[in-house]
């Protein structure tokens, strides 16, 4: 009986221990920016203090210069037009091109769709040099429009293939029902299989969405002027006066940024890890 | 209703190609132009020697290579890459692989564990990269002031995280890892729970304990997963800019350069937009064994 | 070889609920082949889990060869188990496969493969040493998964449903072979099943269950022709026995035995049976209708008939049933009573 208990002791001690460490180390340093941007500075920028509580009052001085003295606020709506747009490409190049691979291209339509997502393997990092000379011929150098243009390039890939996976999985027979009721082919997509979507099709708009916000290297190349500037490269860049971090308004940034969206994957991570593991998890 | 069977299928088969491909046309057209046609530009800037504001340009030939090949931080990116790329990687499949096992069983708690187990991967890369800048800041370092509370340190006189080449190489290669251990730990997961629950019994019946259960049963069953997860892993890691340059610009002295990093700090900062490209596109070779093993994960998947 | 016992031996999973497994008490003979039977929630199958180690019992003691082996880790238990999908390691070779378990328990090499291969001639399968499990066809992968039970020489056989993965044709083929080699090594046996025909073909013995609590425990002959109780009497038999309410019991009698009153002898009990629909399976005939007239008018029941060419659908008939195959049960318990005369009109 002891045995058995203590052995069970043991393996679930070990389990917490694991548990607990990693989850300290990979969130230790969001509550480091949570405690960040509540300490007073002169908390903060005493070496004696300790470091882990609070030890002067909690301010709300680094939020309050945040929202109301840099351009947070406006970077913020930068990225939500941004979001909102480049979802809304999304949808209409991958909507149809996933369905149309999906249901109509046979074979070929497996190989397009691979070839698709081997596009997403390019990396920004490769074509940001060539695409900055093309951003700023056609005069959008400092634009929002610029990004615009450019990240459906790898949002669409990856949609198409994860909306691909989507669509195989809905039966055949609901479009050919709709089809002896009457329906064209693209009507039976437009009022049968879209509305039965809405999941997945949800999926990539937050997936979508979430790509924006965290995109860094487009935004730096393309974007020049404080006001224009994306959270993802305003708050790093521009949240700094020459060498001069302001480490509470910053870590505040940091913070209101990274929540929502966690949250927002948080809620739609099986559809992710699903597009992710291209049928390999069998 | 075989009529009917048949009316559909001639439907569908005739007007089929002609509708799929006006579907498909528009998002292959648009990724052609954005993706293939820049691939091929930075292709033709490397042999050019296009500047930033400089709208003429020549052909120059290998000019490019010649001189990036010469050039001691470029030799130092490559090492950088090939050294943050495999390491972070080697610390992640430890990591998620033990990690993944601890979350297995669903326990109290475990929805909100898994959302703060995440955070490194959704949030924004670069807020993640500075995040640990403030924790790896030269003076008031956190790590430092534990340090030097354990009496390791004298105050003063700790180590500069990001300041000396070594720790800066170490602190990059960290963060790497920290950022990429979500994502591998949650694919890795999915990955266990699609594994019958008979084998690991069938396993403990035959006699097999913890490690070897998870040795040579579980984990290698988890192979082509695990594949999926190392090579998007390699390729999120090797591409990736944003950690080096906000952490130490590439800095101390070029020690923590990668190619990417200093493809921007050649190509945009230097306005010498022809060097860029051509250090960018010794990313390639790369990229294509990497796809290269993704088809084949893919097309194993689909054989079994 | 070992015997198996259980006493009071229950598993509750959900607080005030009732348990999966309920009191059970139990004991194998040596070298028997012990079926449980039920259907789908009966506890069987945790029942099972629970002796082989992989459930832990909420209260109850579990002994394998006269030892408690509550706290013991199945590996401890010296128990083999072969599961309802047969649990192959994929990524294993046949051969690999029936090792493991010996390398698992750190048997020397050079001992290892003498011991595989006299598994695999055991089933016959000594050709497909090398293959992968997904090479293999259904009965060739029970072969598989009972060789490398078999390869430890266990105390103990526990089988989980191991026909139920298998098409039709395949599962009388299979069965036969589960028999024959449960001949061949004459192990302790314990063999889970939903199947009536499974449970009476093979059975030494059948436990039959229902809802965690063990209803009877005998010989097939036993449970079929003297049911404990009317769950018994209706799960075993198809179709189930016919049953009927009347006076302060319940009768009942098998559709084999409810047949023309032309071929019963005097002194069976006579019934009126309007034809309602008839069903050719090719053996045999089942016959179901209605009875007319007496206290047991309009109540549906089944015959099993060897030729039913002379009944006409909608037609009555005279029909009987042989005295000594007449069973009551307690109206109240439900449980087995002992024969009384009952006025049937």
């Amino acid at each position: 009986m002891y045995l058995q208990f203590s052995r069970r002791l043991f393996g679930k001690a070990v389990h917490v221990l694991v548990l607990g460490t990693f989850t300290i180390l990979l969130a230790f340093p969001f509550y480091w920016m949570f405690i960040t941007s509540f300490k007073q500075n002169l908390d903060l920028y005493t070496m004696e203090n300790n470091p882990f509580i609070f030890n002067a009052r909690p301010t709300l001085e680094h939020v309050r210069f945040l929202f109301a003295e840099t351009r947070f606020v406006r970077w913020l709506g930068n990225t939500a037009l941004v979001g909102i747009v480049v979802v809304a490409i999304t949808l209409l190049l991958a909507v149809p091109a996933a369905y149309a691979l999906a249901r109509l291209a046979g074979r070929w339509g497996e190989r397009l769709g691979i070839a698709i997502f081997l596009t997403y393997l390019v990396p920004p990092t490769l074509l940001f040099i060539p695409l900055s000379r093309v951003v700023a011929s056609l005069g959008l150098q400092d634009s929002l429009w610029a990004l615009i243009l450019v990240y459906p390039s790898f949002t669409v890939p990856f949609s198409i293939w994860l909306l691909m996976g989507f669509f195989k999985s809905i039966p055949r027979e609901l479009e050919d029902a709709a089809m002896v009721d009457g329906l064209t082919r693209f009507g039976a997509f437009i009022k049968m299989v879209i509305p039965i979507s809405v999941s997945g099709i949800l999926t990539v708009v937050i997936f979508t969405f979430t790509l924006v916000t965290q995109e860094f290297v487009y935004a730096l190349t393309f974007i020049s002027s404080e006001s224009n500037q994306m959270i993802g490269v305003g708050i790093p860049i521009f949240l700094v006066r020459g060498d001069v971090y302001f480490w509470g308004s910053l870590m505040a940034a940091c913070l209101v940024a990274s929540l929502p969206i966690a949250f927002l994957y948080n809620l739609f991570l099986d559809r992710f890890i699903a597009g992710f593991t291209v049928g390999a998890v069998k | 209703m075989a009529i009917a069977r048949a009316k559909i299928k001639s439907a569908g088969a005739a007007k089929s190609p002609l509708l799929s491909a006006a579907m498909f046309t528009p998002a292959v057209l648009y990724i052609l132009l954005i993706v293939g046609g820049p691939f091929l530009l930075a292709i033709f800037y490397a042999f050019s020697d296009a500047r930033i504001g400089n709208a003429e340009m020549h052909f120059v030939g290998l000019e490019n290579f010649r001189s990036i090949l010469q050039s001691p931080s470029f030799r130092v990116a490559i090492r950088n890459s090939f050294i943050f790329t495999i390491f972070s990687q080697i610390v992640v499949i430890i990591g998620s692989n033990i990690l993944a096992i601890a979350l297995e069983k669903t326990f109290r708690g475990r929805g909100l564990l898994r959302f703060l187990i995440l955070l490194p991967w959704v949030a924004p890369i670069a807020l993640g990269a500075i995040g640990w800048k403030w924790i790896l800041d030269s003076i008031y370092s956190v790590i430092t002031w534990v340090l030097v509370a354990l009496h390791i340190y004298k105050p003063y006189n700790a180590p500069m995280w990001l300041g000396e080449p070594h720790l800066a190489i170490a602190s990059v290669l960290l963060v790497h890892s920290w950022r990429l251990m979500p994502f591998s730990t949650v694919i890795l997961l999915a990955g266990r729970t699609a594994i019958p629950k008979d084998i690991p019994e069938a396993a403990a019946v035959d006699g097999a304990g913890f490690w070897r259960t998870q040795l040579q049963i579980m984990i290698p069953m988890m192979r082509p997963i695990i594949s999926v997860a190392v090579l998007f892993g390699l390729i999120f890691t090797f591409t990736d800019m944003t950690v080096v340059y906000i952490l130490t610009a590439g800095g101390p002295f070029d020690s923590t350069q990668t190619l990417p990093s200093l493809a921007f700090a050649t190509g945009i900062q230097g306005s010498d937009l022809a060097a860029g490209a051509a250090i960018s596109l010794f990313l390639v070779p790369l990229l294509v064994i990497l796809a290269y093993f993704m088809l084949r994960v893919a097309h194993r998947a689909e054989v079994s | 070889m070992a015997v198996v016992q259980t006493r009071n031996l229950t598993k509750v999973f959900k607080e005030g609920q009732l348990g999966a497994v309920n009191d059970v008490n139990l004991e194998t003979r040596e070298g028997e082949f012990l079926v449980f039977l039920g259907p789908s929630g009966s506890g069987k199958t945790t029942l099972l889990r629970m002796i082989a180690g992989l459930e832990t019992p909420t209260s109850g003691e579990i002994l394998i060869g006269g030892q408690i082996v509550n706290d013991l880790s199945p590996r401890e238990r010296r128990i083999a188990m072969v599961f309802q999908s047969y649990a192959l390691y994929p990524h294993l070779s046949v051969y690999k496969n029936i090792a493991f378990p010996l390398k698992a328990q750190k048997v020397p090499k050079d001992q290892q493969r003498p011991k595989v291969e006299w598994a695999a001639g055991l089933l016959g399968i000594g050709a497909l040493l090398d293959r992968k499990p997904r090479e293999l066809s259904g009965g060739e992968r029970q072969r598989v998964a009972l060789a490398r039970a078999i390869v430890r020489e266990p105390a103990v056989f526990l089988l989980d449903e191991p026909l139920s993965n298998l098409d039709a044709k395949l599962r009388a083929s299979a069965r036969e072979e589960l028999e024959r080699f449960h001949r061949r090594v004459g192990t302790t046996t314990i063999y889970v099943t939903h199947d009536q025909v499974e449970a009476m073909a093979m059975g030494d013995r059948v436990m039959v269950l229902n809802k965690g609590v063990v209803h009877q425990l005998g010989t097939p002959t036993e449970v079929y022709d003297n049911p404990a109780d009317t769950f018994v009497a209706t799960f075993l038999g198809s179709p189930p026995m016919n049953l009927s309410e009347i006076g302060d019991v319940i009768a009942g009698f098998r559709p084999e035995h409810f047949r023309p009153a032309s071929t019963a002898d005097a002194g069976a009990v006579p019934f009126r049976f309007k034809v309602e629909n008839i069903e050719y399976l090719g053996s045999e005939w089942i016959v179901s209708g209605t009875l007319a007239g007496g206290k047991m008018d309009g109540k549906k029941v089944f015959s099993r008939l060897a030729s039913a060419q002379t009944l006409k659908l909608g037609e009555t008939y005279d029909f009987a049933v042989p005295r000594r195959e007449l069973k009551f049960f307690d109206r109240a318990t439900e449980k087995r009573v002992e024969p009384r005369s009952v006025t049937w009109q």
